[in-house]
């Protein structure tokens, strides 16, 4: 298939908006919720939704979802 | 400030437009609601678990057993039901029906012949379906292929178009055109049998369309043409200029995860999984599905609830043995020197102690410096 302008998945329906988090903002995270960074979900570092977020294992991504019970939501992963 | 849920908001300013109380009475039913609210929320130490498995264990017995012809979708064969559902929660790599649904533009979608164009542009095609004979010639020891015009004309596929697909796919045989047909041929004898293989092979090379799409069927809804297919291509379905990208859904949740990422996947499992509940008539809070996908999810990688997925990463060896094939396990587990800790529910169940669930969640904490 000829190339074309590739799609930018963040604008599928689906795929909800992943933020990166900033060093300070992990730790009150972290703080907030009394756990260490190995207990929070996961993301796996080549998941295409976070391709153009440049992160590193151990970074924390923030996700807004979007939930039909609340709203929006937050939810947190690690990069694995 | 309020902390009910924006959608709850709106309801109540809704009703406070319908109903005018004054500033005290809506202060008032804003602090009930909230009581409320926050009195449904769980509360630490709740068994979710369990109630989300029973929540989805007795509708579920209410469900067709089998697959069957659908009949609004016509022609297609979709599974649905109690099979569907397995699928998802087990997580299968392949679903047994996979399909798409791919909403094409405005601008593509303005007449029926314009949308069966497109349909035959995504709809895969074979050599063996634009050939009216792939045949063997043995005394020459080559293949003869004899095209199929009308239907060459029919999906708009160039005679050079497949040459150049056969050639990629046979790099070892020299192509020769011939009158109407074309004729492959290796540079030293192939025996009868290899001929046979190839012969086989070539009816199935790819020529045009998307990679596993078998069916592809145009169906007008409010929004204009949506084309369902039979088979599932997500990647190369992004990259069509007529279908409207930010729209595509597959039941391909593996597929989903591999173009669209995990989160992507959790919401295609929760959407998944609510078509189904609500296909069969039944009624299970969303929340539990929710609950489920979060967990399936959580690695990174979609886990099924399996012996070989979610469950079998629990830490308690006994929790494991519990769900299936307990043997493996308990013999796997002496064998490296497992510990269990008996954190969890199952194993306090089986060892007859109080689990660790609402009232026997905390323990008891004396202050010593005190007499």
């Amino acid at each position: 298939m000829e190339e074309q302008e590739k799609f930018n998945i963040s604008e599928h329906f689906l795929v909800p908006k992943h933020v990166k988090l900033t060093e300070e903002e992990k730790e009150t995270i972290l703080k907030t919720f009394n756990i260490s960074l190995n207990q929070l979900p996961q993301i796996l570092a080549n998941d295409p939704a976070i391709q153009d977020l440049h992160l590193q294992q151990g970074d924390v991504i923030k996700i807004l979802r979007k939930s039909s019970t609340v709203g929006e939501t937050i939810f947190y992963r690690m990069v694995i | 400030m309020t902390t009910l849920p924006e959608h709850l908001q709106k309801e109540l300013e809704e009703h406070f437009k319908k109903f005018k109380p004054n500033e005290k009475q809506k202060q008032e039913i804003t602090k009930r609601i909230e009581t409320l609210y926050e009195d449904a929320k769980i509360a630490p130490g709740e068994a979710i678990g369990i109630i989300t498995a029973e929540s989805f264990g007795e509708p579920s017995t209410q469900m067709t057993i089998s697959s069957f012809h659908f009949a609004g979708v016509a022609e297609m064969n979709v599974t649905v039901g109690l099979v569907r559902l397995i699928e998802v929660f087990d997580a299968r790599k392949k679903p047994s029906t996979p399909q798409m649904k791919l909403p094409l533009k405005a601008k593509y979608s303005k007449t029926s012949e314009m949308v069966k164009e497109v349909s035959m542009k995504i709809k895969e095609t074979k050599l063996g379906d634009i050939t009216e004979e792939i045949s063997i010639n043995v005394a020459k020891g080559s293949i003869e292929i004899i095209l199929d015009k009308k239907k060459m004309r029919d999906t708009d596929i160039k005679l050079s178009h497949i040459l150049t697909r056969l050639k990629e796919s046979f790099k070892t045989l020299t192509l020769k055109e011939l009158k109407d047909s074309i004729s492959l041929k290796g540079k030293d004898e192939i025996k009868l049998s290899e001929l046979y293989k190839l012969k086989e092979k070539a009816k199935t090379i790819h020529i045009a369309g998307l990679k596993g799409i078998t069916q592809v069927l145009p169906i007008k809804d409010d929004d204009g043409y949506v084309i369902h297919t039979a088979g599932s291509n997500i990647e190369d379905a992004l990259a069509m200029e007529e279908v409207d990208k930010s729209k595509i859904t597959s039941n391909d949740v593996f597929e989903i995860a591999k173009v669209l990422g995990i989160e992507a996947a959790r919401k295609a499992i929760i959407n998944e999984s609510l078509k189904v509940i609500k296909d069969q008539g039944l009624d299970i809070d969303i929340r539990h599905i929710i609950f489920l996908a979060d967990v399936m999810t959580r690695g990174g990688v979609i886990k099924g609830v399996t012996r070989t997925g979610i469950t079998g990463e629990k830490e308690s060896v006994l929790a494991r043995a519990s769900f299936e094939t307990p043997m493996k396990h308990i013999i796997n587990a002496t064998l490296i020197g497992e510990r269990d800790d008996l954190n969890s529910v199952v194993e306090n169940v089986i060892i007859n102690q109080p689990v660790p669930l609402g009232t026997g969640l905390p323990g008891l904490v004396m202050k010593s410096n005190k007499k």
